[in-house]
């Protein structure tokens, strides 16, 4: 598989899940173990693109993909145009949900882009989707902050995507 | 606790009550902050500015290291058992299977564990951090349900866990206390809290609410919360030698590195915990079990390990806050006028920690009356011990008290901020103390116009659809705190850069951003010529990142160490310099060196003061005096705290749509990181209202919700734009003039939340959270 455009071999234990992978042998902890059990998001990688939950994720499923970390998006220094948002808007606090609502956030708006409904979508069939302030919380809601810095994340998401259109 | 544990605490309280008036008595200017900080004055320089976290890159980018992120070489991972009785002793653990699963190199139970003392209990020593006073893993016991009862340590961490889960555990169980009602009948017990009962007596306070010609007198019960940081709780442990170095998730790294040197019978130096990135504390992050097991399975193993607590066992080894059922009863004559204000209950709690969740405390210090009653009993259960939550009292109290005002105000048909602006005191209404600061009426005057208050529609009158709209309000409040224990040490270099060094934290509150535009304005010097050092236990101080304390240690602190400073750098300036016959109270930081305060020409940067004196660097330790200042004056910090929710008329569901806090915290640092702290306070109360409920089975002991996926959190969609505002006007008596804002958000959300509910279905919720079936 190849994370972050280098090219990596599965693990020979076919229980690592691909969260465990990047954190313990490939030594990339950007990604977060929240939860373990798919329930807060912090572990959001993008897979070809789009956002998955890489503790879910047995590792050796994605032999051939594509992975895409924190790390992998930008670094300081040369921060991701959404990486730099959330450091204006104050996206976060204590940082360990950040890189998942980062990633999960740059598939998100891909998502929109390409017209999915979201639950609150009130027309599936409408031709272009907007990112409206209801549709980027029912999206994002997969990805838990206790920090309560939801607002902040809110702004620069909206921020990056209105950029970016 | 026992009976001579409590008469002891008794005394101590009285002796303490003692001290505390004569330093009421005192002249203000014996007192720590009786002469304002020099930087309350300062109004063009980086206090104030909404600088972005200087720590923000390496958190977006993924680079921050926290706890479970050190690799050390030969390092084994951990798993934990945990028990499936409430109490009883363990008769047997087969380990055969577990052992002979590959890479298991060691399960440890009460049999093979090394001998060990127990950790030192929080609030019973300076430095003690530990939140249950009970042995690890030192004999066959169970207390509560889901006690860590074996660790087994192997390569990596699947095989940990695959081996954990083939242990057969086989235990003796005895009747334990499980139920709050079986625990009340057992006796209450009374509350003492940090040495003080948690019992107020003024006046006749029943007589004057039989009195009264209005009342209310109402129950209302809040259940048990988990703190649910995001970072799960962790620590990479290492012997090297004689030596115990901790990676930690820490919220008091110089405690923790005292309480295990107690632990393993070491000298405090021997024991080295750092903690520069937290993924989230709100009390939780503080020493338990897990770090003690690990540390002991790696002497057994003699490798580093790595221990990080699943989902589930930060519910099972982490306490959380507990339970309360509370009594808010209030007289008031025909103007509003208090006659007699009564808050009593009872909380649940377990037997081995300190924290009778002190939800009285609101009631001590926000509105004057002519008569108050106000105490905390206690209820011993067989549970995890509970422990301390943002805001450990105030955050549940003021939703009894501040609920039973607007039912209050109702009663008399007056306007709920009319009728607690009516009850301001002019001092503190328990000890006498004259208020620091106190702008509440500004806060509360500048938050109704913000919301719009005077729009607000009567009861279940608005309509929107299948949604009833309502507005409430509530207040909030939380002390200023300042603990002993605090010391910076700076380094100033010939090249005019500094360094502060103090073992503080950083959980997220931007502590060290503020506290670098804090040192920039003190000693004169841009942002990027500070290093803030902090979250290491080889620096100097005790600091505690809690009770809303660590802005005024810091900065005590750092005023210390300042003076000091000053003093050598004018000692070595001497006679040759503008600065020449000045003393350290006539000079400040400016423009890269020291200038008079009068007369800012008279200059000299540090560059040349150390260049004349040959110093390539200068380095002061400081130190602060006693915290007198809590006790002579007394210091708050408040919130008005305005609600707009929509409640669905068929399903109950209820959204909030507006929220407003308006706060008078003292100076605000940092705009930016104190509205995230703000913010994230009310979203927690947010969901402390209408989602939050650790729920306890009363049957086993056991907790039955121990998941994100079980145990609500708000998420995205159920938080709306929340608007804060602040007053800005400093405290004289604190340094900078601030006050600490991690705990006062959450504080009153819950009542704003079911007045406006109240308000708009005419449906009174006494019980949180105020889930849809309350309003079916």
């Amino acid at each position: 598989m190849i994370v972050n455009g280098i090219t990596v071999s599965p693990p020979a234990d076919p229980r690592v899940s691909l969260l465990d992978l990047l954190r313990e042998e490939l030594h990339l902890p950007g990604t977060k173990k929240g939860c373990n059990q798919g329930a807060c998001g912090a572990c959001t990688v993008l897979v070809d693109g789009e956002r998955i939950l890489s503790c879910l994720a047995l590792a050796v499923q994605y032999e051939g993909r594509e992975i895409t970390t924190i790390e992998g998006l930008g670094a300081p220094g040369a921060l991701h145009p959404l990486q730099a948002a959330f450091v204006e808007h104050d996206g976060f606090q204590c940082g360990y949900c950040t890189p998942g609502q980062i990633c999960s956030a740059v598939a998100m708006v891909e998502e929109v882009r390409r017209g999915v409904p979201s639950h609150v979508t009130a027309d599936l069939a409408a031709e272009e989707l907007l990112l409206t302030p209801e549709e980027l919380r029912e999206r994002m809601s997969g990805n838990l902050c206790r920090c309560g810095a939801h607002n902040g994340i809110v702004a620069a998401i909206t921020e990056f995507a209105e950029a970016g259109r | 606790m026992s009976m001579l544990e409590d008469a002891k605490q008794a005394a101590k309280g009285m002796a303490q009550q003692a001290v505390g008036k004569a330093i009421q008595l005192a002249p203000d200017s014996w007192m720590p902050g009786g002469r304002p900080d020099p930087l309350i004055r300062e109004q063009h320089g980086q206090i104030g500015r909404p600088v972005s976290r200087i720590d923000g890159p390496l958190k977006v980018g993924g680079q921050a290291r926290y706890a479970a992120e050190f690799a050390l070489d030969g390092m084994v991972y951990a798993a934990l058992a945990y028990s499936t009785i409430a109490r009883g002793r363990i008769l047997a653990i087969d380990t055969k299977a577990a052992e002979a699963v590959p890479g298991v190199v060691l399960v440890m139970t009460h049999e093979n564990a090394p001998r060990m003392n127990k950790v030192p209990l929080f609030l019973t020593d300076q430095k003690a951090a530990g939140g249950v006073d009970l042995p690890i893993f030192q004999d066959p016991e169970v207390h509560w349900n889901g006690q860590p009862v074996a660790a087994v340590l192997a390569e990596t961490q699947e095989q940990a866990d695959h081996a954990r889960s083939l242990l057969r555990i086989t235990y003796e169980e005895v009747p334990a206390i499980t139920s709050f009602a079986g625990a009340k009948a057992k006796g209450k017990h009374p509350g003492v809290f940090m040495g003080n009962p948690l019992n107020i007596r003024i006046g006749d306070a029943e007589e004057a609410l039989a009195a009264a010609p209005f009342r209310v007198d109402q129950a209302y019960e809040t259940p048990r919360h988990s703190h649910n940081a995001i970072e799960l709780h962790a620590c990479t442990v290492a012997w090297e030698g004689d030596r115990l170095r901790v990676h930690d998730a820490s919220q008091l790294v110089a405690h923790t590195a005292w309480s295990l040197a107690q632990v393993f019978g070491m000298e405090e130096s021997q024991v080295h915990v750092s903690s520069p990135f937290v993924g989230g504390g709100f009390g939780g992050k503080c020493l338990w079990n897990h770090q003690v097991i690990a540390a002991a399975a790696s002497k057994l193993v003699d490798r580093p390990v790595r221990l990080t607590l699943s989902r589930e066992g930060v519910y099972r080894v982490v306490g959380g806050r507990t339970s309360t059922e509370q009594r808010v009863a209030i007289g008031a004559s025909a103007d509003g006028t208090f006659e007699a204000l009564i808050h009593t209950g009872t909380v649940a709690m377990s037997p081995h920690n300190q924290l009778p969740e002190p939800f009285i405390l609101p009631a001590m210090s926000v509105y004057g009356a002519n008569a108050f009653k106000l105490e905390v009993d206690v209820a011993y259960m067989d549970m995890l011990a509970n422990t301390f939550m943002r805001a450990p009292g105030e955050a549940v109290g003021t939703f009894g008290l501040e609920c039973a005002i607007d039912e209050l105000a109702e009663a008399i048909g007056m306007d709920p901020i009319d009728l607690r602006l009516k009850n301001e005191p002019d001092k503190d209404p328990v000890t006498g103390a004259p208020f620091s600061i106190r702008e509440v009426e500004k806060m509360w005057r500048d938050g109704a116009e913000r919301f719009g208050w005077s729009d607000r529609a009567p009861v279940a009158s608005r309509r929107e659809g299948e949604w009833r709209i309502g507005t409430g309000v509530a207040g909030g409040t939380y002390p200023y705190y300042r603990m002993p224990g605090g010391a910076a040490r700076i380094t100033l270099r010939q090249d005019g850069h500094a360094t502060i060094d103090i073992a503080a934290h950083d959980m997220g509150m931007g502590t060290a951003t503020a506290q670098t535009q804090v040192a920039a304005d003190r000693l004169g010097l841009p942002m990027d010529a500070i290093t803030f050092n902090y979250g290491d236990s080889t620096l100097p101080g005790v600091v505690l990142a809690g009770g809303s304390q660590q802005t005024a240690s810091i900065g005590a602190s750092v005023i210390a160490a300042h003076r000091l400073l000053v003093k050598e750098l004018l000692q070595l300036a001497g006679n040759d310099s503008p600065l020449a016959g000045l003393s350290v109270e006539e000079v400040g930081g400016l423009d890269n060196g020291l200038a008079s305060l009068a007369d800012p020409l008279r200059h000299e940067t540090y560059a040349s003061i150390l260049t004349r004196a040959q110093r390539g660097t200068l380095v002061v330790e400081g130190t602060p005096p006693p915290p007198l200042e809590t006790m002579h004056w007394s210091m708050h910090s408040h919130s008005a705290l305005f609600c707009e929710v929509g409640v669905n008329a068929v399903t109950g569901e209820v959204r909030v749509r507006r929220f407003l806090g308006s706060f008078d915290c003292g100076r605000i640092l940092n705009p930016k990181t104190a509205a995230s702290q703000f913010r994230g306070g009310i979203i927690m109360g947010l969901g402390m209202a209408l989602m939050e409920e650790t729920q306890f089975d009363e049957r086993k002991g056991r907790i039955m919700n121990p998941s994100l996926a079980e145990y609500h959190l708000p998420v995205h969609m159920d938080v709306p734009e929340i608007d804060v505002i602040w007053t800005d006007v400093p405290d004289p008596h604190a340094p900078m003039g601030a006050h600490g804002v991690g705990e006062i958000g959450i504080t009153g959300v819950g009542a704003a939340v079911a007045n406006a509910i109240y308000n708009a279905t005419g449906r009174r919720v006494r019980d949180l959270p105020i889930t849809l079936d309350k309003l079916l």
